[in-house]
């Protein structure tokens, strides 16, 4: 089987994660910051500058020796990131708390704190899937068309399914641990590929 | 008001140029449909003037009179329930059943010094507590300043030196409390509308943060939900913090009164006494306690196995809408 089919079902778990984190962060934070607009706008503020920079990152680790094994590195980082959230979180925004009595910049410190690490890394996947798709540079474009639109799709299924459902069955900690089960997952299926195709070279 | 209701007697009254209309032209279609739109605004302004409309960042304000009765509202839409009303022939009466509720908090403590409000509204639970109460300091949180500015322009809610507003989000304030140490002999949370709750202020944690601040003996009264689902999520999240309440439930509202204290609570004959004792001073206010004692009941009747909402679990608006 080819890689790619891997590659976009990853990219779009790893949109569809980055969304679901993003609007768990504004419940996360409300209890210690509120909900007003400005605590979305230091979220959704960290999230793309986060973003911004794996982009980079991404597209910069790419080229060197790009492979589904550092593939699925990747996606065992964001995971690895993404955990502590379930059992740190409440500390960090005690601390901030503490510290910052504006809550403005007390919820944009607080969402620097929760959210960069995992997000740099999530951002990262994008670069590098269309680094692992391109086969021609004529086709370059389409491909990383296509990757663009399975994991933004994967975005806005992960909005929707979060604030229409999820939060409506489960609490928020269990939601965050399927979704960094989800990113495991994505990394073992990345490795094994990975190394399917070094057994077949 | 639907513009149908009004839009079908004048189709009746002129079939013939409307058919015309319709039929000469599909440019005058548009036409038509301004004209039925002015049509349906236009006989409900004679009624109901509108005095001032805004659009703050949190909700649209809307501020209607129909004759001397004014009205805050936070939605376009005109058939939303009001979220305050004032007759400014009688200022002091309190024209909701709700608003009335929650003055039997007074009952469980007739004294409160220190007095924490959680959402403003047009101001009629402060005002009054002011005029009643001159003794005591109350701290009004409202997230909205554009509300602030509204309630002091057309409802007569004037901040002061015992009167102390805080343009601040509900739950961000109880934590900034807790952490100076305050303490309050009355609390009163006015905070959801029908149109949005806001979640974390309907959680355990929430209302054990509450909980901590009120004072020896305290007094809490939340103005919440009788109705949809969330009203058992709603009933059993209470009842894990503050049990047992007052269940106070007009049958003829949306609106359900909870009143708890940390202190136990009197008995029936109790209540009566100082019902009694109260009556006088609150009747200006439209406060009748043969109309409030009977609603002062304990009795649990939601299912008691319902979820418990709390920080982590709090679909408070998803449930409101089932």
């Amino acid at each position: 089987m080819s890689t790619a089919p891997i590659v976009y079902v990853l990219a779009f778990t790893a949109g569809f994660s980055i969304m679901s984190v993003e609007l768990l962060g504004g419940r996360l934070m409300a209890p210690y910051f509120g909900s007003s607009i400005y605590v979305w706008g230091s979220i959704i503020t960290v999230f793309m500058l986060s973003l911004s920079i794996g982009y980079l990152i991404g597209g910069r680790l790419s080229l060197h020796r790009p492979s589904l094994g550092r593939f699925a590195l990747i996606f065992l980082g964001a995971a690895i990131c993404l955990y502590p959230l379930v059992h740190f979180s409440e500390d960090a925004m005690r601390w901030v708390f503490d510290r910052i009595e504006d809550p403005r910049y007390g919820s944009l410190a607080a969402s620097s704190i929760l959210f960069i690490v995992p997000t740099v890394i999530l951002g990262m996947i994008s670069p590098y899937s269309v680094r692992l798709l391109v086969v021609s540079t004529e086709h370059a474009g389409q491909v990383a068309g296509v990757l663009y639109f399975v994991s933004t799709l994967g975005s806005a299924l992960g909005t929707l399914a979060t604030s229409f459902y999820l939060v409506l069955w489960f609490e928020m900690q269990t939601i965050l641990v399927t979704l960094t089960g989800c990113l495991l997952a994505c990394a073992a299926v990345a490795g094994l590929a990975a190394r399917r195709a070094r057994v077949r070279h | 008001m639907k513009p149908t209701a009004i839009q079908r007697p004048r189709r009746g009254r002129h079939p013939l140029p409307w058919r015309a209309a319709w039929h000469a032209a599909v440019g005058m279609v548009g036409v038509v449909g301004i004209v039925g739109v002015v049509g349906a605004i236009a006989p409900s302004s004679a009624q109901a003037r509108i005095v001032h409309q805004e659009r703050s960042v949190y909700s649209t304000i809307l501020v209607d009179q129909r004759g001397s009765i004014i009205c805050m509202q936070f939605n376009v839409r005109r058939d939303q329930r009001n979220q305050s009303c004032l007759d400014r022939r009688r200022p002091k009466v309190m024209l909701f059943p709700y608003t009335r509720m929650m003055m039997a908090s007074l009952l469980l403590n007739p004294e409160p010094r220190r007095i924490l409000m959680i959402g403003l509204g047009g101001g009629t639970l402060p005002l009054a507590l002011d005029e009643l109460l001159p003794a005591a300091r109350q701290d009004v949180i409202e997230i909205d300043p554009a509300v602030v500015r509204v309630a002091r322009e057309h409802f007569g809610f004037a901040p002061s030196e015992r009167v102390n507003v805080v343009p601040q989000d509900g739950r961000v304030f109880v934590k900034r409390a807790a952490q100076r140490g305050d303490r309050y002999d009355l609390i009163m949370l006015d905070a959801f509308t029908s149109e949005y709750i806001p979640e974390h202020l309907m959680t355990r944690e929430f209302l054990e943060e509450v909980r901590g601040l009120l004072a020896e003996g305290g007094v809490l009264a939340a103005n919440t939900f009788s109705i949809s689902d969330l009203y058992a999520y709603e009933s059993a999240t209470y009842a894990s913090v503050f049990e047992p309440f007052y269940n106070m439930k007009p049958n003829d509202s949306g609106n359900r009164v909870i009143i708890a204290s940390l202190a136990p609570l009197p008995d029936s004959a109790e209540l009566e006494r100082r019902a009694a004792a109260l009556a006088d001073r609150l009747k200006p206010y439209g406060v009748r306690f043969d109309e409030i004692l009977p609603l002062m009941d304990t009795r649990q009747d939601w299912d008691p196995d319902a979820r418990i909402l709390t920080d982590q679990y709090a679909p408070a608006n998803l449930l409101q809408n089932r």
